[in-house]
């Protein structure tokens, strides 16, 4: 446990905590909120710079990349195409190959578009990007990624912002067991607890940003669900009990007065 | 005069200025963008040398907060 680092693509971490830095109120938040999680790698999106007002603060100002890992995503990419150039983008702006592919199918649920993503993970593997890459929770899908060469499987647990919890246990076991690359839960945890559930399942990481974000005190939320995610993975080492159907009692009959 | 479009919008530059020019007439720090001309990615390296062409179209990104979706 003292040595339990996540690795993923060659890089080595001893947070398993990965957070957004979407819908905060403004960078202050983000970067007090980013501390409390102990995060050591960040997701980030590429967008186009406002050019009438170039002088509006950035997040590289309160981020630092040395000090953290930025992770580039395609979130809001609903076509193989658009993530793809929007992860060589994020390489020529940052210099560095780890990216998160995300390839949306629907407007209401956000669920991903596998066929895209698989195309997508094709083309950005073949040109050397280290992928980790969010997916449906099937574990055939998964298999398929992983094969293509994804460095790390990030099903949802629940839909995007949703806070639903991890809604399908049994599919996130089921590709953890089978997996050789690091899985992270990637969507749908709400609260402590749920990211606590995840790295009991056995996860080497979870990912999150609306349930830290949209807290009520964000940067509370934070330091909780960095506790959550240590707890849970401590949980997983140390064993659960196996579940009974009745009652056992916890102190010795014997010598009952 | 040459046309180009910057970022979907159209905007007028100096004939035969180059990106790395354009990119200090916009005050932007060409450590902190990335940008797409023509749909190919500009390696850092050659802003120097790149001349903008009448009809180019330009896309300046850079990293900003995001998560999930709504980016």
């Amino acid at each position: 446990m003292d040595n339990d680092s996540f690795k993923v693509a060659g890089m080595s971490f001893s947070s398993r905590l990965i957070v957004g830095t979407g819908k905060y109120k403004d960078f202050e938040e983000t970067a007090l909120a980013v501390e409390a999680s102990g995060a050591q790698i960040v997701t980030v999106a590429v967008r186009r710079v406002n050019v009438m007002d170039p002088n509006q603060p950035m997040l590289v100002d309160y981020l630092d990349p040395k000090k953290y890992t930025y992770l580039p995503n395609t979130a809001g990419c609903f076509t193989a195409d658009d993530a793809i150039r929007t992860l060589r983008l994020a390489r020529e702006a940052g210099g560095w190959n780890l990216v998160k592919l995300e390839v949306l199918g629907d407007q209401k649920t956000l669920y991903p578009n596998m066929v895209e993503t698989l195309h997508a993970a094709e083309v950005l593997i073949k040109e050397n990007f280290d992928v980790m890459v969010y997916c449906s929770d099937d574990p055939i899908m998964a298999q398929r990624l992983e094969d293509l060469g994804c460095c790390a499987i990030m099903p949802l647990g629940a839909p995007i912002g949703s806070g639903l919890g991890i809604q399908n246990p049994v599919q996130i076991r089921l590709i953890i067991e089978q997996a050789n690359v690091p899985v992270l839960v990637d969507a749908g945890v709400g609260t402590a607890s749920d990211a606590a559930v995840a790295m009991e399942l056995g996860c080497d990481g979870v990912l999150m940003n609306t349930a830290i974000a949209e807290a009520k005190d964000p940067i509370a939320m934070a330091r909780a669900m960095n506790l959550a995610v240590q707890a849970g993975r401590a949980a997983y080492f140390a064993g659960r009990m196996p579940k009974k159907l009745y009652a056992d009692p916890s102190s010795p009959l014997a010598g009952l007065i | 005069m040459v046309n180009i479009t910057l970022n979907g919008d159209p905007h007028k530059v100096q004939k035969g200025l180059s990106l790395y020019d354009l990119l200090q007439d916009l005050k932007l720090d060409p450590g902190k963008v990335a940008v797409e001309r023509n749909l190919e990615i500009v390696p850092k390296s050659t802003y120097q040398d790149i001349k903008l062409d009448e009809g180019d179209r330009l896309e300046i990104v850079h990293f900003i907060g995001g998560g999930k979706k709504h980016g």
